[in-house]
């Protein structure tokens, strides 16, 4: 007899109401990610070639981030998500926690220069369950009609004085509580060190109290540019490549200040089970070549995770590049394993912080 | 067949079954047929409703990662008495659970219960695993090279305690408490106690949310209560109107209007009320919360009130009046008692929708307007504590539940009308 644990039960029973979406047939894969133009750019560069070249569907869903549905998802035994585009931290925590499935990595073609991908993909890009598409940074930029003196440091982002007016920043400790200490004086490589101790944390929080009636929350990815557009806020954290469409594509008078980009990488995962595991494997080998990662940012301001597409990304893009020398002076890299410990803890106290 | 032919002074049925017999089995199978058309709707609010709510609340308190990942650790730590460092056999044990290779993905959820405990085990269970396969006899030793954490008796007590597969932690966690290695309950620190707060702001939301919905829906429902059909179905759209449109356009709708740069500022600078540089802040905040809430909640007074309000005679105010009342207190004590099922039943729906709102608050909320359906939603889908959401969720409940039994003892759930 197979015994049902009663979670899966209940996960089941959600699912069975609200979360299933009719059975797909062997050649449709459900590619989920982040929506808005940074999903447009991976339609136009990945999607659309691959359909065309193996006749296969592609079905495009959105979220907002976490590994909750894949949890439920796996749990209930009832995956209709076949490939999700995560942060590091959830492939990661996906990965520990066996949600994921462990990925053939050694397939995974050689650079278009003949380099091995495993010397190919910038190191900490590959993962047993997780393959590495884009860097991407949280900048933050500011309306150049707006503010009097331009910001230049990320010191200024924190300067009432200077620049009055709301800022717009992400609801979550991440990269705030960094911010604020480099603001503080403190180095980048010193940053995760310092934000291990509770002095450096109750800094770090000192530090955003300077601002926090000034300050407008945002949470999902489009946000940001259209508070910027709205003038609800003179200047806001973003994550680069929204700027970029905002700025390039739709004109918008907006200045992207680089210094203490936080970058991180984004990886392609697959929920353990998945019905499709091969045509997904096959996406994910395609998606991840040379010239398709190089193609990807011919559409959104992410750099390629290959060196070898670096070459390839068309010369206008480049400037637009959070890893391009004049952008990359200060950046700090997230550290996925500091927020593995401490995402629980300061997130409660973000809330807490937040609430009072 | 029987005939009826004993003459003990009991009625008999044709077949000769006591005729209260066959009465009885007569209306029990009545009963059962009745009963068995049911038994759908039953079924399916067994499934959907009463099974779902009764697993969220096992989920609050079950908590079997530590004792899968560690099953024979467990049982070796029983017998340690707590006091300084355990001995070589408990470290060998552990390290053999996390060698094998079979237990992996056990010791990553195990990671994760305990990291909720105590920040920093993530980690710690991971480099310890990653190391200690390599590591030699004696064990101790080898732990303690790895992380001097592993020395002290506090990271041991911790891991006993979360080796017992049910835990009320949740619960204290939901109402700002923590257990401390040693078993004692203390509460959390100051910059962490978020839940309370967050519950008596809800409460206080809801209430303000219900009292404002009253206050303008008493006026409209009697409007359209007392005028024409005709004019009154007109009124009856702007009602219905924005309860047909999603609560997510609404929603948004609101944000068009409040914010900084929003239609509503943008007349007030106009008019001249208010100066360009100091528009006014309706949005992001608790005023923004309370205003769409109010705004999306609004129908479910009127409607309820509307149809109360429809059913009392116009005769009764006419005689209040004939008898020497005047309008006032004619109202006061013929009309209003009358609208008390109503404004009752309209109140508990709206209080009640309102206690577990969400979307609406994280919109328009900013940093004040939250309420503790957000941290539930953050809980179930960012950081993926669903035992901590469960707790909150349970607690909710049993505070709707506890406000149900009071309607009932104060107004008498049977007062309440619905139309």
């Amino acid at each position: 007899m197979k015994i049902v644990k009663p979670s899966s039960l209940l996960i089941a029973g959600l699912a069975a109401i609200g979360l299933t979406t009719a059975a797909h047939a062997a050649d449709t894969i459900t590619v989920v990610s982040w929506g808005g133009a940074y999903t447009n750019s991976q339609v136009k560069a990945y999607h659309e070639p691959w359909m065309a070249k193996t006749g296969n569907k592609i079905n495009s869903e959105d979220y907002n981030g976490g590994l909750a549905e894949v949890r439920a998802q796996v749990e209930a035994g009832n995956v209709t998500w076949d490939l999700i585009d995560v942060e590091l931290a959830d492939a990661v925590r996906g990965c520990d926690e066996g949600i994921l499935e462990t990925l053939p990595l050694e397939e995974l073609p050689a650079g278009a220069d003949g380099t091995p991908a495993k010397d190919d993909f910038i190191a900490g890009t590959l993962h047993e369950c997780a393959v590495g598409e884009i860097v991407w940074s949280t900048v933050y930029a500011y309306d150049k009609t707006k503010v009097a003196a331009a910001p230049t440091s990320l010191g200024d982002f924190f300067d009432l004085a200077k620049i009055p007016g709301k800022r717009g920043l992400r609801k979550t400790p991440k990269v705030n509580l960094e911010w604020a200490l480099m603001a503080d004086g403190v180095p980048a490589d010193k940053v995760y060190e310092v934000l291990a101790t509770p002095e450096g944390v109750d800094r770090a929080f000192a530090k955003l109290d300077t601002i926090k009636g000034d300050v407008v929350w945002w949470e999902a990815g489009a946000q940001p540019p259209q508070l910027l557009a709205d003038g609800e806020v003179v200047m806001t954290s973003a994550y680069n490549g929204r700027l970029f469409n905002a700025i390039v594509n739709e004109k918008k008078p907006f200045d992207i200040v680089w210094d203490g980009q936080v970058w991180d990488i984004d990886l392609w995962v697959m929920p353990k089970g998945t019905k499709n595991k091969a045509a997904a494997w096959d996406f994910v080998k395609f998606s991840t070549d040379t010239q398709r990662l190089a193609d990807q940012a011919k559409y959104i301001s992410y750099g390629p995770v290959r060196k070898s597409s670096f070459a390839k990304v068309l010369p206008e893009m480049q400037p637009h590049m959070p890893t391009a020398p004049a952008n990359f002076k200060n950046p700090l890299q997230n550290d996925f394993g500091f927020w593995a410990d401490y995402g629980d803890e300061l997130n409660e106290r973000f809330n807490a912080w937040l609430a009072g | 067949m029987a005939a009826v032919t004993e003459n003990d002074g009991v009625m008999r049925a044709a077949d000769g079954t006591p005729l209260k017999q066959a009465l009885a089995r007569a209306t029990r199978m009545n009963k059962m047929r009745a009963f068995l058309l049911t038994t759908p709707l039953l079924a399916f609010i067994l499934v959907s409703f009463i099974l779902p709510i009764g697993l969220m609340l096992f989920r609050s308190i079950s908590a079997p990662e530590v004792a899968e990942a560690f099953p024979k650790t467990l049982e070796v730590l029983k017998q340690w008495d707590g006091e300084g460092v355990p001995g070589e056999d408990i470290y060998a044990t552990l390290a053999a659970e996390m060698s094998d290779r079979d237990n992996r993905f056990n010791l990553g959820k195990a990671g994760t219960r305990l990291n909720y405990m105590e920040s920093g085990f993530r980690s710690l269970m991971n480099k310890t695993t990653r190391r200690i396969k390599r590591a030699e006899a004696p064990f101790k030793d080898a732990f303690i090279k790895i992380d001097k954490r592993w020395g002290e008796a506090d990271t041991w007590k911790t891991i006993r305690q979360a080796g017992s597969p049910y835990t009320i932690r949740a619960y204290l966690n939901a109402i700002d408490l923590t257990q401390e290695p040693s078993g004692d309950i203390v509460a959390q620190p100051e910059v962490k106690q978020i839940y309370v707060t967050l519950f008596e702001r809800t409460i206080w939301v809801s209430i303000g949310v219900t009292v404002a919905c009253i206050a303008l829906a008493y006026p409209i429902s009697y409007l359209l209560a007392t005028l024409p059909a005709g004019t009154a179905n007109l009124l009856m759209i702007f009602v219905l109107l924005p309860f047909w449109t999603s609560l997510l356009v609404r929603t948004t709708s609101w944000i068009v209007l409040l914010q900084t740069n929003g239609v509503i500022n943008d007349i007030l600078v106009w008019i001249g009320i208010v100066g360009d540089d100091n528009r006014i802040q309706m949005i992001y905040n608790m005023t923004g919360t309370f205003i769409a809430m109010t705004h999306i909640l609004l129908p479910f007074m009127v409607l309820p009130l509307y149809s109360v309000m429809k059913t009392i005679p116009k005769d009764h105010m006419r005689a209040a009046r004939s008898l020497g009342a005047n309008p006032a207190i004619a109202f006061m004590r013929i009309y209003m008692p009358q609208t008390v099922p109503g404004v009752g039943a309209g109140s508990i729906l709206v209080f009640i929708l309102a206690i577990g709102y969400y979307i609406t608050p994280a919109l328009v909320g900013g940093q004040d307007g939250q309420l503790i359906s957000n941290i539930i939603e953050y809980h179930m889908k960012k950081s993926l504590n669903w035992s901590l959401a469960a707790a909150l969720g349970g607690i909710l409940l049993a505070g709707v539940l506890a406000l149900y039994w009071l309607y009932n003892r104060i107004v008498g759930i049977s007062n309440m009308k619905l139309g």
